[in-house]
């Protein structure tokens, strides 16, 4: 049984087609890499994903139940949460505060309980404090817990998105370009951390990237996008020698038509 | 040692600024000393209990107290706490959630409308049996309805316009102000209801519930002097509590998600934070404090008319929320105090100043610029004239120097630490 299943996924923006029929399956366990050109639609299937954007056509299954329509915070309560390209951490909280928000879908107190300030209240924080703070430990940023979030550094703020985005225990973790940015050694240690997430955070991690040693490295299964259609898919190794794959990334020419 | 100093050092500010005032009851710079004691107290490095203790004794006893001496000292302080409990609605919608609303003051009329015609012989203009005014008692009923009245303005308000941002929302919520202002102008005709630019008067204050027990201690006080006290401890009352659930929300999974809205909408809602309905509820709570500020209002005033909730107001209460800092409980809460003191004592004290100056009637000789008959001071100089100068310029100076405003929200506060 896939962890998530999309069929005949299809969105428009007018006249452009960005994302046409796309099928596509994550497995329980996987970490599923999503690669293509710059405007392939890989960050527009994300948003598609998170109900940010509305699908024309298609079906989201995430185990098995259907997906689509729902609002944005209600995916993120069935157990699918993502990280941004362009990093969108709420700048004047604290590094701290920006993982809470995270477990906003997670809540279990009313509004009777704040306004009281009830032992459940209490109990509730204190337990969400603790373990945010274990999130941040995760990441490395126990030492930056009471910094605004605007002003860590870039690295630090590509590792609160991650602790943020876990907070709302995602079942599917979905990844926007988490080693942009970085040099060699700061994205091997996000891979070792990622690779230590499937199982026991997450039950699945799908991401977005261009640095192909990472891509490389780290996925079970990649699927290739190009101009809104899936034109490759499998095992690194496979879509590595696909001639579709190195056609779209090189475009079709003398020498690439002669490899 | 250093602390016992401190709190001496403090203890002893507060009882000489208050034998100035009570020596010298007409003197504004006294009593400014005296406001100020409550600002030392939040900056004094002492420990929480007493900062407690010392604001307690300040507001429950020496407030009261000089108030007795010098009324308009008291009239003062409950403006102070009207606007203290308005700025600080404001502030969860414009600071916490970043929504801005230049329409606050509607649902203050509504409250206040809501206990004015049910509290004064208004209602009878279209309910018959001429039950009205009610008894003084329903005022607590009608602070409660108010609260509830207000949410449901608010929400409703919410609904339509919520899915607006920045500029557009702020136009929807003035133009929002404008219809209740206008409605409340012109509901007299074909049935009246709100009596249009005549007001309503006289309305119905609270009962003086606890004067018999006033009178088993061989107290006598009459109603007239009564009066201010009372609405004194209620102000002081209404604003306690909307500063404490104000901090209770703050400091809690709501006070986050509102202030994720205000750094990241779409970010907010990516981790869950269902953004509409914790915009309504920041709605409904602030137009809530404001509708029960103006049961009050009305209740203190006894007249009220259309001209007390223009758009000028809606705008000074936002100016207390920008200059206090926004987002910041304390700073809404300097922001109104500084305000209302420009607004009362300073430029009135200017005012009353000139006056003195005119009658003195010195003729001040200077040399190159030829002498003044200070008697001739031109009625320009009436701080009444350029009153909303006075203000426009401090805003734009703050712009300049301390956008932030005066006490804005600190960084390393911890918010799961459990206090309150």
């Amino acid at each position: 049984m896939a962890l998530l299943e999309l069929s005949g996924l299809t969105k428009r923006f007018g006249g452009l087609v960005a994302l046409r029929d796309v099928e596509l399956a994550i497995e329980e366990g996987m970490i599923a890499a999503l690669i293509g050109p710059n405007g392939a639609g890989k960050t527009t299937l994300f948003n598609v994903l998170t109900g940010l954007y509305r699908a024309e056509q298609g079906e989201i299954r995430f185990e098995s139940r259907l997906l689509g329509g729902l609002s944005p915070d209600r995916i993120t309560r069935a157990g699918i949460c993502r990280t941004f390209q362009n990093i969108r951490l709420f700048g004047e909280m604290t590094a701290l505060e920006n993982v809470l928000v995270g477990m906003h879908a997670r809540i279990r107190v009313g509004l009777s309980d704040i306004l009281l300030r009830s032992r459940r209240l209490r109990a509730h924080e204190a337990r969400a404090a603790a373990r945010a703070v274990e999130l941040l430990k995760l990441v490395g940023l126990q030492e930056r817990e009471g910094e605004w979030a605007r002003r860590l550094s870039y690295g630090e703020q590509r590792r609160l998105e991650l602790a943020r985005a876990l907070a709302s225990e995602p079942k599917l973790l979905l990844l926007d370009e988490p080693t942009a940015g970085m040099n060699l050694s700061e994205s091997r240690a996000l891979m070792s951390l990622l690779r230590g997430l499937v199982g026991a955070h997450v039950r699945g991690i799908l991401l977005i990237e261009h640095n192909m040693r990472v891509v490389m490295g780290i996925s079970d299964r990649v699927a290739v996008l190009d101009h809104g259609e899936k034109i490759a898919e499998g095992s690194p190794d496979e879509v590595r020698r696909d001639a579709r794959v190195i056609e779209a990334y090189l475009g079709r020419g003398k020498w690439a038509g002669d490899a | 040692m250093k602390t016992l100093a401190i709190q001496f050092g403090l203890a002893a500010y507060i009882l000489l600024s208050s034998l100035l005032v009570y020596s010298f009851p007409q003197s504004v710079l006294a009593f400014l000393l005296f406001e100020a004691s409550l600002l030392l107290i939040y900056y004094a490095p002492v420990a929480r209990s007493a900062k407690l203790c010392f604001a307690i004794v300040i507001l429950l006893f020496l407030m009261p107290l000089l108030g007795t001496i010098n009324g308009f000292y008291l009239e003062v302080a409950i403006q102070i706490g009207i606007f203290v409990a308005l700025a600080v609605g404001l502030n969860i919608v414009v600071g916490f959630v970043g929504l801005l609303n230049l329409g606050f003051v509607a649902f203050y009329a509504i409250g206040a409308y809501l206990w004015a015609i049910f509290g004064s012989h208004q209602a009878n203009e279209f309910l018959a049996g001429g039950h009205f005014p009610l008894a003084q008692g329903w005022f607590f009923v009608f602070l409660l309805l108010a609260v509830a009245a207000g949410a449901l303005t608010g929400a409703l308000l919410g609904l339509p316009v919520l899915r607006l941002r920045g500029d557009y929302l702020a136009i929807v919520t003035l133009g929002f102000a404008e219809v209740v202002r206008a409605l409340v102008n012109n509901l007299d005709k074909p049935i009246n209801l709100t009596n249009g630019p005549r007001g309503i008067t006289p309305i119905q204050r609270p009962p003086l519930f606890f004067q018999p027990l006033l009178e088993m201690l061989g107290l006598r006080p009459d109603a007239v002097s009564l009066y201010p006290l009372y609405f004194y401890f209620l102000v002081l009352l209404l604003a306690m509590v909307v500063i404490l659930v104000t901090r209770r929300l703050e400091n809690s999974p709501v006070g986050r998600a509102w202030k994720a809205i205000r750094e990241d909408e779409i970010a907010a809602v990516a981790m869950g934070v269902p953004v509409v309905r914790m915009k309504l509820l920041a709605f409904a709570v602030g137009a809530s404090f404001a509708a029960a500020v103006g049961v009050l209002f009305a209740a203190k005033q006894v007249f009220i008319n259309p001209e007390s909730f223009t758009f000028m107001e809606s705008i000074g209460v936002l100016a207390m929320v920008i200059l206090g800092g926004m987002g910041s409980i304390p700073g809404a809460i300097l922001g109104a105090t500084v305000v209302t003191i420009l607004n009362l004592q300073l430029l009135k004290g200017l005012s009353l100043w000139l006056n003195a100056l005119r009658q003195s009637s010195i003729i001040l000789s200077l040399p190159l610029l030829g002498s003044f008959d200070l008697s001739q001071i031109p009625a320009q100089f009436e701080p009444a004239k350029y009153e909303r100068m006075v203000f426009g310029l401090i805003l734009i100076l703050m712009m300049i120097f301390r956008p932030q405003g005066f006490l804005p929200p600190r960084q390393n506060e911890k918010p799961a630490d459990g206090a309150t």
